[in-house]
């Protein structure tokens, strides 16, 4: 696993449902389908209310239209990032969007355990509220094995909270991985 | 042996341990693995490329497949979605599949079910398990859906899983679990005819917020719980995953049993429950006397506030259905207000499953079967104007746009339904108030939200509707 992560921020408020993140109207895509599953990159955050899209003006698409990755590779979120449905299009399309992780105060269940098992993103939880202290579009580093976040653009760091339990899974890069590393499963 | 919860002896006995605390990460045997038409592609998909083409599911007899969601659409992704199924269940020789029979993979529009009672579909996934004999006490039950947490009501441990969890367990039988701490709420008294469980969760929801059982279980107890029906215990433990809950409990009683003994393909179980001094990480008691009907207000389940508060609040269209409030008890409720009334405002329903729906024609009024000249629900439901739609999830998720009582616009919908986040029910534009199918009826009679204590005055009987 690349331990640092390098890119602009996208940042968003809290209780960021799955239905904002991706909206249900897109779930008929089959994401095992390569053809399909990049649709979902092109949809990510579409259903998030445009004044709270890309904090702290709002009114930024996550995804300019027509095109299948975002600009932004940092999900900056507030408490709850993730709530509602169990879809694992919601992590799957943040990834396919091109986003490596998110950072958030903290995450609802099922979310986290899809960015987790599915291996599509790392959910890093923050020690303080950053919603209001990043805005869009600013430089930052993410370097997990240190668990701080810098800021680069207004020259900040943050403290991340370990990954714990599930840093084994998430360095094997998802749960079957995780699973034929420990020898559960066959290879 | 230190006392344990209810949810902690079932992830106990099905992690091969004697005890097990919260926080503690275990593997456990899985019993019933639940999937759908919008998950189960990509299920089967991530099963296919993580075990190989020629892989075979861990059991064939433990994996049930409801397609829901996007039935009633002329969109030909969700057709060949059903398809996909299909071809699954064919090449494992899945015995638990509840097909659409009539999705064709063919332009436009699927014509529906004429007769519930001649389909092999069944509708709401939540609702068909414990119908067709999936739910048993004392079991792990895993599905892609969030409101997999239904189940619980049956006195398991039942919640909502991705499709890389749910294609892991496929593949292996097992899952892995951070056992959750247990929240217990206790409601005294008996439950009086103006409220339902739904008034119940609304408050619980609203007292600790959306994220308040975050990784937690939700133990639903007392007087109270026991007084409500099956049915209705299941809005309960639904809904808990609206505050972020892992699962949501009830004790199992006569109740639980006389359903599950009718209806589980499987003829053992085991029954838990909670030892005495077993610890729980928060507790708050109600008394029902003491509560009056409660909506949410858009965009948060959380958003509570009382009916009456809401009264000068106008609405656009009313909406009965859903896992949460599409059950046959929930259209007893709804159909005892409209009876003899009509709508001032379009009332859409839809039945839960093909079940409810053979049931609304079935059953007269209180539950039981209609003699020839008496009216049934969906007959009371007609006459008072609403329209009836096929069984299934419908516009609870917004879906397509040719999905049946979808908002498309900046309507205002009261709903039966558990979710009312920006555009939950179709366009950003609308907005949704959650409220029970009696405070949703009562609200389609005057257009505007109306506290139901103004209609119901003597007990609803639902007699055994959605039990034999
Ligand atoms: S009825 Fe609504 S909440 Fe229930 S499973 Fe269907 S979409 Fe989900």
């Amino acid at each position: 696993m690349n331990n640092i992560i390098r890119g602009k921020a996208f940042v968003l408020g809290d209780n960021i449902d799955t239905d904002q993140i991706i909206p249900a109207k897109f779930l008929s895509y089959n994401p095992s389908d390569p053809a399909e599953r990049k649709y979902f990159g092109m949809y990510a955050m579409d259903g998030v209310p445009a004044g709270q899209s890309g904090l702290p003006d709002g009114n930024l698409r996550f995804v300019k239209p027509n095109e299948f990755k975002s600009e932004y590779n940092i999900v900056i979120g507030g408490k709850n990032f993730g709530c509602g449905s169990s879809r694992e299009h919601a992590p799957l399309a943040i990834a396919e969007a091109g986003v490596r992780v998110v950072v958030a105060e903290f995450y609802a269940r099922i979310f986290f355990r899809n960015c987790v098992n599915g291996g599509y993103l790392v959910p890093c939880e923050a020690t303080e509220r950053l919603v209001d202290q990043v805005h869009t579009g600013d430089e930052m580093i993410v370097d997990l094995a240190k668990s701080v976040l810098t800021n680069v653009t207004r020259h900040r760091t943050h403290v991340l909270k370990p990954l714990g339990d599930v840093a084994p899974i998430i360095e094997a890069g998802g749960v079957f991985e995780y699973a034929r590393a420990s020898g559960m499963v066959k290879k | 042996m230190s006392a344990m919860t209810l949810t902690e002896k079932i992830i106990a006995k099905h992690s091969g341990q004697q005890t097990v605390q919260p926080g503690d990460n275990v593997w456990v045997d899985v019993d019933i693995l639940m999937t759908h038409d919008v998950c189960g592609p990509g299920t089967i998909g991530i099963f296919h490329e993580k075990f190989g083409r020629d892989a075979k599911v861990w059991d064939k007899n433990r994996v049930v497949i409801i397609p829901d969601h996007y039935i009633f659409t002329a969109d030909l992704k969700c057709h060949r979605n059903v398809q996909i199924l299909r071809d699954f269940v064919r090449e494992q020789g899945l015995r638990f599949y509840y097909d659409p029979e009539f999705v064709k993979n063919e332009p436009g529009m699927p014509n529906p079910y004429k007769d519930p009672t001649k389909t092999t579909y069944k509708g709401v996934c939540h609702k068909a398990l414990p119908e067709e004999g999936h739910v048993r006490p004392g079991e792990i039950l895993l599905g892609t859906d969030s409101h997999t947490c239904t189940a619980g009501a049956f006195g398991q441990f039942a919640t909502g899983v991705g499709n890389s969890d749910a294609a892991f367990t496929l593949g292996t039988g097992k899952t892995w679990l951070k056992v959750p701490p247990t929240m217990k709420f206790t409601f005294h008294g008996q439950i009086p005819p103006y409220l339902t469980a739904k008034d119940l969760i609304l408050l619980v929801i609203g007292e600790i917020g959306v994220a308040g059982a975050t990784y937690k279980t939700m133990y639903f107890a007392g007087q109270g719980v026991a007084s409500l029906t099956l049915e209705d215990r299941m809005t309960l433990t639904n809904m808990a995953i609206e505050a972020g809950g892992k699962n949501g409990v009830c004790d199992v009683d006569e109740k639980t049993l006389q359903y599950v003994r009718r209806r589980s393909q499987v003829k053992q179980w085991e029954v838990f429950r909670d030892d005495p001094g077993a610890a729980y990480c928060f507790e708050r008691e109600w008394d029902l006397s003491t509560l009056e009907p409660l909506v949410a207000k858009p965009h948060s389940p959380d958003n509570r506030d009382t009916a009456r508060n809401c009264r000068h609040v106008k609405v656009d269209r009313a909406y009965i259905g859903s896992c949460t409030g599409g059950k046959i008890t929930d259209m007893i409720f709804a159909a005892s207000i409209l009876k003899g009334h009509t709508v001032k405002v379009p009332t859409f329903v839809v039945p839960g499953s093909t079940e409810v729906h053979a049931d609304m024609k079935r059953l007269n009024l209180r539950g039981a079967a209609k003699d020839t000249n008496e009216k049934s629900i969906e007959d009371i439901l007609l006459d008072a104007g609403c329209q009836v739609g096929p069984s299934g999830c419908s516009a609870c998720l917004g879906g397509p746009a040719d999905t049946f009582g979808r908002l498309n616009s900046t309507e205002t919908c009261i709903s039966t339904t558990n979710r009312n986040f920006p555009g939950r029910m179709g366009s950003m534009q609308s907005a949704v108030y959650l409220a029970s199918p009696l405070t949703v009826a009562a609200s389609a009679l005057t257009g505007r939200v109306t506290d139901p204590r103004e209609y119901v005055t003597t007990p609803i009987q639902t007699g055994t509707a959605g039990v034999l």
